[in-house]
């Protein structure tokens, strides 16, 4: 179980667009987008569960695509729009998949749901009446633990028929 | 009722699907100190030095601390206190703590653990039952237990088990093996501590509050009036997050010495360390049935891979003889127990805590009892049912009892009689029970297990409670009942809960215990204060207070916020309290505190499932499952509970193994560790059965676990009815179901599992006289 060794640090200014907002920031090269959306913006509704790229929670989207944010280079979305959970909601109207999860208990601890959110809106956005089997597929490389699944299915449809 | 059998939305629901639930990492105060963990690279070492100058040296590192730092020893049983922050004389298994750096930055951090120079005396590591139960080459693992790393054994006979034998017309045997494995949660295991003014405040992702505030006092040797911890937003548990854990002893020693906020997240990596998940258990059971199939006498035999510390150890082994008798009127009936310690992470609490392992071994063993006697293993097993208000052989009280409706109920979905014979599709059933709650505290006490406080002024409703909502929703149950007692929404009721300073304490979330014993205290504590809104309300109105109606905001001819003033006019400031003590139902021997509850679930599943005869895979179809939970206080969270404790079940069953290779984890990530995802998982029909406990709030009983117990063993019977080779250990991968095939075409027995069960040095069996059946005999004579 040996730590990482202490390396120099090269920086440089990296310009971000998140939920429409743009920033510039100094950032060490090695960050991942996850680290700087966390740590650097306060955007801590994204979550992660391995820094691997292995449990999906770290979901976000970059130019409407779910990216695992843990394995993303700031540099890598230079120019493309990000979107995390934060910017689900129109104001404090929530988004109707995030509505369809509170209302069918599809959130328990609730860890995992920001990263199945956004791949979810990816999904019905591509795919405006997905079957179970399509959410499944789609929703294959976000794991939780809580719910077993089947909330997480219902939200998912419930929401896609309330916006088709 | 108004609002409780409701479908309504968790409390907190809006806060989780926005991102703006504050969990433990999501905290990042100015100055925050990140804090890294140098942990042992081997099993089983004894510590000759520890040099941590070159890492005090490295710019941004503001303390290391090691062993000599925290002496204190600490455990969460009083009787297993054999744990350290970070051991400085020897270590255990690989991941045990040794050293903690507290830096600027978590990079200088890991580089300074890295600094860290280590001198081990290396020692050989015991990483299995066999060798545990051997005398060591070198040296114990722990320097109490015994015979060699044997650290706990019991023996307990109840009634007459040689008679019971005697009188039976068939006895049969069988070995099972149910493999480890573990919680994982998807949020990694994070505290962060500051310190001012002399106090220690710590918020951390864990199930029980209160009893990480007892440890933190004793190893910080600090009065527990000096130490505040609060439960952030809790990223899942499973009964990983029931221990004290090193790490949050460590931040708070460390906020202390820097004077700093310093947080500690483990990387995935050691969450898979740091455990405390299901003990891998051999099973041996033996039982007799007379012709009817009926039970005359049982003896049941555990070995529990405990790994190297006592974690909740003493008390799983004992969970591993309990509850056989609550789902089956075993007439005669004798457990013996052992517990070994093992050089690898710590066993301890997961979903279940002890009894899925035992419960796969029962209903595996009654079905073969069943088909030797030509009998259909439903029958069989109903036929042998325990009935309500009853006691068990080993002094259990039984109340409400939904197992017959719930299998019903599966039976009449499932089509399970009248399914297609067929080879490579099969079904399977079984049943399983579990506690709400469990009927001792961690340590003996005379006080309640669960306190809460309500203020009602102008402002409206708050309800204090110590219990921590680790996602199954004891919020919202808190915020449901104390609103329905009210004629309040649960969103008109805020809730402050989890945090030592500010709630009455709640033991935590673990046994199942929370809706039963934190909503038995809200419905007490509701009760009264709505006597005195009453009250106020009557003496206004000029009518007798039960002519007063409550409900739909109002009380009487008043809003509820007029009520509310006309009573803190009437009484002064509006508190009121409840509290609930579980009833002393206890057995009169050593040893019966494990395994009473105020009331237990009940559960009945059945799997359909595919078996490939060339690929030894197994593809689930659906589950059907019933689950007794007394009275469903929100039915969407018991939904969710018994959906998701199916799911884990599955992935017990299924593919889920904590293993080793050489003291080393085997699969210490989230790819390698298989877990189902999407894709695994069925469709699951989820029918509740309500049978109104007479204690429960509402009659509510438990959801969250007793659900998870029937589906490994339900899924081996299915394999068993598509493939006819039975598999006796889960998880049933493709290649033990292709080995089973294999001995079968060869004329073996057509099986997979362990072949046989160790000699272990098991005490003479303390005898214990059975109570009277009938409960209100038997209460006459209880203690
Ligand atoms: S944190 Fe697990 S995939 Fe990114
Ligand atoms: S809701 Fe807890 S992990 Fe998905």
């Amino acid at each position: 179980m040996k730590n990482e060794t202490l390396r120099p640090v090269d920086r440089q200014v990296i310009a971000l667009e998140v939920n429409g907002e743009r920033t510039e920031m100094l950032l060490p090269v090695h960050k991942t987008l996850l680290e700087v959306l966390r740590e650097d913006m306060g955007l801590t509704g994204t979550k992660h569960g391995c820094e691997l790229g292995e449990c999906g929670t770290c979901t976000v989207l970059v130019g409407g695509k779910p990216e695992l944010s843990c394995l993303v280079l700031p540099i890598q979305v230079q120019g493309q729009a990000v979107t995390t959970v934060e910017g689900m909601a129109h104001g404090s109207q929530l988004h109707p998949l995030q509505q369809a999860f509170a209302e069918l208990g599809a959130a328990q601890c609730g860890y995992c749901t920001p990263g199945i959110l956004l791949a979810a809106k990816s999904l019905v956005e591509t795919n405006p009446a997905p079957t179970r089997d399509e959410i499944r597929e789609a929703l294959a490389g976000n794991l939780c633990r809580c719910t077993g699944y089947s909330k997480i299915l219902d939200a998912v449809s419930l929401a896609a028929s309330r916006m088709g | 009722m108004k609002v409780v059998g409701k479908p309504l939305p968790k409390v907190d629901a809006s806060a989780k699907v926005t991102g703006r639930a504050i969990y433990a990492d999501d905290m990042l105060p100015p100055r925050t100190l990140h804090c890294r963990i140098l942990r042992s690279p081997h099993p089983h070492a004894r510590i000759l030095s520890i040099d941590t100058s070159a890492a005090r040296r490295i710019p941004g590192v503001l303390a290391v601390i090691t062993g000599a730092d925290l002496p204190v020893k600490f455990g969460i049983l009083p009787v297993t206190q054999d744990e350290r922050a970070l051991e400085h004389e020897k270590v255990r298994y690989v991941g045990d703590p040794i050293a903690a750096v507290a830096a600027t930055d978590e990079e200088i951090a890991a580089a300074a653990c890295d600094a860290i120079a280590v001198e081990y005396d290396v020692l050989e590591p015991v990483m299995s039952i066999d060798a545990a139960l051997r005398e060591p080459k070198d040296e114990r693992i722990q320097d109490y237990g015994g015979p060699n790393n044997i650290h706990k054994l019991v023996a307990l006979e109840f009634g007459d088990v040689e008679g019971g034998f005697a009188h039976a017309e068939t006895i049969r045997e069988d070995v099972f093996f149910y493999q480890g494995n573990t919680h994982l949660p998807m949020e990694q295991h994070s505290a962060i501590a500051t310190y001012l003014d002399g106090k220690v405040t710590l918020w951390s992702s864990t199930q029980v509050v209160h009893y990480v505030h007892r440890a933190l006092s004793k190893v910080l040797e600090l009065p527990m009036n000096r130490i505040r911890v609060i439960g952030a937003a809790h990223g899942g548990g499973f009964g990983g997050k029931t221990d004290p854990f090193a790490h949050e002893i460590i931040v708070c020693k460390l906020a202390m010495l820097t004077g700093r906020p310093v947080k500690c997240t483990l990387t995935r990596e050691e969450v898979f360390y740091a455990h405390r998940g299901r003990h891998p258990v051999l099973m041996w059971v033996r039982t007799g049935v007379a012709k009817d199939g009926r039970i005359t006498a049982m003896h049941f035999r555990t070995a529990l891979d405990g790994g190297a510390y006592g974690s909740y150890g003493v008390a799983s082994t004992f969970y591993t003889g309990a509850l056989q008798t609550v789902t089956y009127d075993i007439p005669a009936y004798r457990f013996e127990g052992c517990r070994v310690f093992t050089n690898k992470p710590p066993c301890g609490p997961k979903r279940g805590h002890g009894t899925p392992q035992p419960r796969f071994a029962l209903e595996l063993h009654l079905e073969k009892i069943a088909r030797d006697l030509g009998l259909d293993p439903v029958e069989l097993k109903r036929r042998n049912f325990v009935q309500p208000n009853t006691r068990t052989v080993n002094w259990l009280r039984v109340t409400s009892c939904g197992l017959d409706e719930c299998v019903d109920r599966v039976m009449q979905a499932s089509g399970y009689a009248t399914r297609e014979k067929r080879i490579g599709h099969g079904m399977g059933f079984a049943v399983s029970t579990y506690l709400s709650g469990a009927g001792t505290a961690i340590y003996w006490n005379d006080m309640p297990h669960s306190e809460v406080q309500i203020k009602v002024d102008r402002g409206g409703v708050t309800a204090y409670c110590g219990a921590m909502d680790i996602g199954q929703g004891s919020d919202s149950v808190l915020a449901t009942i104390v609103a329905e007692e009210l004629g309040l929404q649960p969103a008109d009721v805020r809730l402050v809960t989890a945090d030592t300073d500010t709630t009455p304490i709640d033991l935590g979330s673990y046994s199942s215990r929370v809706t039963f014993m934190a909503g038995n205290a809200a419905v007490e504590a509701a009760r009264k204060m709505r006597a005195m809104l009453v009250e106020a309300t009557a003496a206004k109105m000029g009518c007798e207070a039960s002519a007063v109606e409550v409900g739909d905001g109002r009380i009487g001819d008043f809003s509820f916020e007029e009520a509310s003033v006309l009573a803190e006019a009437r009484f002064g400031t509006l508190t009121s309290a409840g509290s609930y003590t579980p009833p002393r139902i206890a057995g009169p021997y050593k040893g019966s505190g494990v395994g009473p509850s105020p009331a237990y679930s009940y559960s009945a599943c059945v799997v359909d499932l595919d078996a490939d005869e060339r690929t030894g895979l197994v593809s689930v179809n659906k589950i059907w499952i019933a689950h007794d939970v007394g009275r469903a206080i929100n039915p969407l969270l018991v939904e969710g509970q018994v959906e998701g404790s199916v799911y884990m079940g599955l992935g017990e069953a299924l593919m889920e193994e904590q293993t080793f290779r050489k003291g080393l984890h085997k699969w210490p990530s989230m790819l390698e560790y298989k877990s189902p995802t999407f894709l695994d998982m069925p469709e699951v029909q989820t029918f509740i059965v309500e049978t109104v406990d007479p204690e429960g709030p509402y009659g509510a009983k438990e959801a969250g676990q007793g659900p998870l117990l029937p589906v490994p063993p339900a899924l081996c019977s299915a394999v068993y009815d598509a493939l006819g080779v039975w598999i006796d250990e889960i998880p049933v991968t493709p290649e033990k179901v292709l080995e089973a095939l294999r001995r079968k075409s060869k004329g073996e027995p057509a099986r997979y599992g362990p072949p046989m069960f160790p000699p272990i040095p098991y005490p003479p069996p303390i005898k214990v006289e059975p109570p009277p059946k009938d409960l209100d005999h038997a209460s006459a004579a209880a203690i």
